[in-house]
């Protein structure tokens, strides 16, 4: 792949995309059709969040609004968070336990029970025989919008493709054994934060693929003198090639920062000690070596496991500039209040004020203010090749990821993408 | 409602002003030294506290956290350029006992980066525990409790 491919692409490609899809609200609302509302499967949350029978968690699947809840017996369902009547916010609180089951609309009080059907109509047949509605008004084809709901190892998800193969299968066999690594036991949730970027959810989604930035510009490690590449690392992508994990483990023998601090272009300090080594401290507690697994399910979850913290980060669609990630911390169940205390420590590595993680949110405002106007002007990611692998262990010098996410996110958005005016030189 | 010994008011106004000005002023390195050694700082979502959970955007159980944190932001973390302004409400003294004083106050923090807006970045209260040693106050503990859920873009500069 060469540059003068790039100049005579007339549509996106995986190594070349138009600056335009981080802008254009047309493609925006492509997007919310064929990708959130396709044939995907949106995470909605963690099961560990709704743990008894009435709790509640508002979500969100692209832009849209949807109520995460348990009913009785133990069922998830998820359903909009529109009435049937108006189209009033249903649910106005961001979580809680509605114990009798019943979800009430404040504007006209049509309730819907936990899994979204219309239960109750006030004045249904009007009052002293005057007004209410017809008799042939059947409250069953009134219910909120329900979404199919399938969970993997605790981690919920929501369709509404009635057409999608099941999650299990849309998740892949790399993906689940990696899912699987991360809940190997019940998990407690220790706290959310949320992180608002002033940028689109796919400039995020790049972000969280490419292992190519880490070091270069997460500049705790190297300044520190901790460096991360010289480590062991993977990268296995599913069939589709959105979903994606990459994995960092604890080196073994001794660490050579030399080439590094040669190869890269900013100079490295590395003088620096820290002063609370605590911070750092990582823990074992998984039958490996791992002490960073990133983890990208397409198209708005990332699962990670860096040193002790373990998170989920929703991605939330709110505009074409507009992009909020729910951070939802979590340990596990048996944690002692200590085991608690180390992973707050290691918590300040990530999320809006990570020392190793904070500067994503930068980038991608960066992205978003710099491709202003760009319509038709196409990125470059060609790192480590041109094309898309299933496996990559190039010491993370390699865009293979970001690649996929954008071989699978074409081919859902198909002809939704418009070939745009591409530069061609006379 | 009790009155504060005024004294004792005044300690913990000053100290408030005065770490609001330090942070404000970009005196990052002298921020740490409001502290007592075997200190804690945090910085937790109001949604967190209220339910009961503890997971916190900054941790920081001993002074050299603190320190470390400003290290990596002077010299490691990526953010975009900012001034920062505290305002910061007298403090509502909740209780003391021997030299240790607890208090609490409301706080807004406003931003404004390279286009020249201000914008209320992070509102919320401290909520404290004070040392009260030779005339001085220094921080045994403090944590920022926040209203603003969501956090603009990142979260660099202390709050």
């Amino acid at each position: 792949m060469n540059t003068q491919v790039r100049v005579e692409a007339q549509r996106s490609i995986p190594t070349a995309i138009d600056y335009k899809v981080y802008h254009d609200p047309e493609v925006f609302a492509a997007e919310q059709r064929n990708v959130f509302k396709g044939r995907t499967w949106c995470y909605l949350g963690l099961e560990a969040e709704i743990p008894n029978a009435g709790d509640f968690r508002t979500s969100h699947v692209g832009e849209t609004p949807v109520v995460l809840v348990r009913g009785q017996e133990d069922k998830v369902f998820a359903w909009v968070n529109r009435c049937a009547h108006k189209g009033a916010t249903v649910c106005r609180s961001l979580r809680g336990n509605q114990a009798d089951g019943a979800f009430v609309c404040v504007y006209h009080q049509w309730a819907y029970d936990s899994e979204g059907t219309l239960v109750g109509v006030p004045f249904r047949r009007g009052m002293k025989g005057v007004g209410g509605y017809d008799k042939d008004f059947d409250p069953a084809n009134h219910s909120l919008e329900k979404l199919r709901v399938e969970s993997y190892k605790g981690m919920v998800f929501g369709t509404f493709s009635s057409e999608i193969e099941p999650l299990e299968d849309f998740l892949g066999p790399v993906m689940r054994k990696y899912i699987d690594r991360v809940f190997q036991r019940p998990i407690k949730v220790l706290g959310y934060s949320r992180q608002y970027m002033a940028g689109n959810w796919k400039l995020y989604s790049e972000n969280s693929r490419d292992s190519y930035h880490g070091a270069l510009l997460h500049l705790f490690y190297p300044t520190f003198g901790i460096y991360r590449q010289s480590q062991d690392s993977a990268g296995e992508l599913a069939e589709q090639g959105f979903h994606n994990v990459f994995t960092v483990s604890k080196p073994k023998g001794d660490i050579d920062y030399t080439s590094f601090g040669d190869e890269a272009n900013r100079e490295m300090q590395g003088a620096t000690k820290l002063q609370d080594e605590r911070l750092l401290q990582f823990r074992p507690e998984i039958d490996d070596d791992v002490g960073l697994h990133i983890q990208s399910l397409f198209p708005n979850v990332v699962l990670q496991q860096i040193q002790n913290t373990l998170a989920t980060r929703q991605i939330v669609t709110l505009g074409p500039d507009k992009t909020e990630l729910v951070w939802t911390y979590f340990g596990y169940a048996d944690d002692d209040e200590e085991t608690t205390r180390h992973r707050l420590r290691n918590l300040n590595l990530v999320g809006p004020s990570g020392l190793i993680s904070m500067e994503d949110g930068e980038a991608v405002e960066l992205c978003q203010q710099g491709t202003i106007g760009a319509e038709g002007k196409f990125n470059f990611i060609e790192m480590g090749g041109d094309d898309v692998r299933e496996y990559y262990a190039p010491m993370g010098m390699d865009e293979n990821a970001v690649r996929g996410f954008w071989k699978g996110y074409l081919e859902l958005m198909g002809d939704a993408l418009s070939a745009s005016t591409a530069e061609v030189p006379a | 409602m009790t009155i504060a010994d005024p004294v004792l008011q005044g300690l913990i106004d000053s100290l408030n002003a005065a770490y609001g000005l330090c942070l404000d002023d970009g005196r990052l390195e002298d921020w740490p030294e409001f502290f007592v050694e075997d200190c804690l700082y945090q910085v937790i979502a109001r949604e967190n506290v209220d339910n009961g959970l503890p997971a916190a955007v900054m941790y920081c159980d001993s002074k050299g956290m603190l320190v470390d944190r400003v290290v990596a932001l002077r010299q490691a973390n990526v953010f975009p350029e900012h001034f920062s302004r505290h305002l910061i409400s007298r403090a509502v003294v909740t209780g003391s006992e021997g030299n240790t004083v607890t208090a609490e106050a409301s706080y807004a923090v406003l931003q404004t980066r390279n286009d020249g807006e201000t914008r209320i970045f992070n509102a919320g209260k401290y909520v404290d525990r004070f040392l009260v040693e030779d005339g001085a106050a220094r921080l045994v503990s403090r944590t920022c409790v926040y209203d603003t859920h969501r956090i603009a873009t990142l979260l660099a500069t202390p709050i």
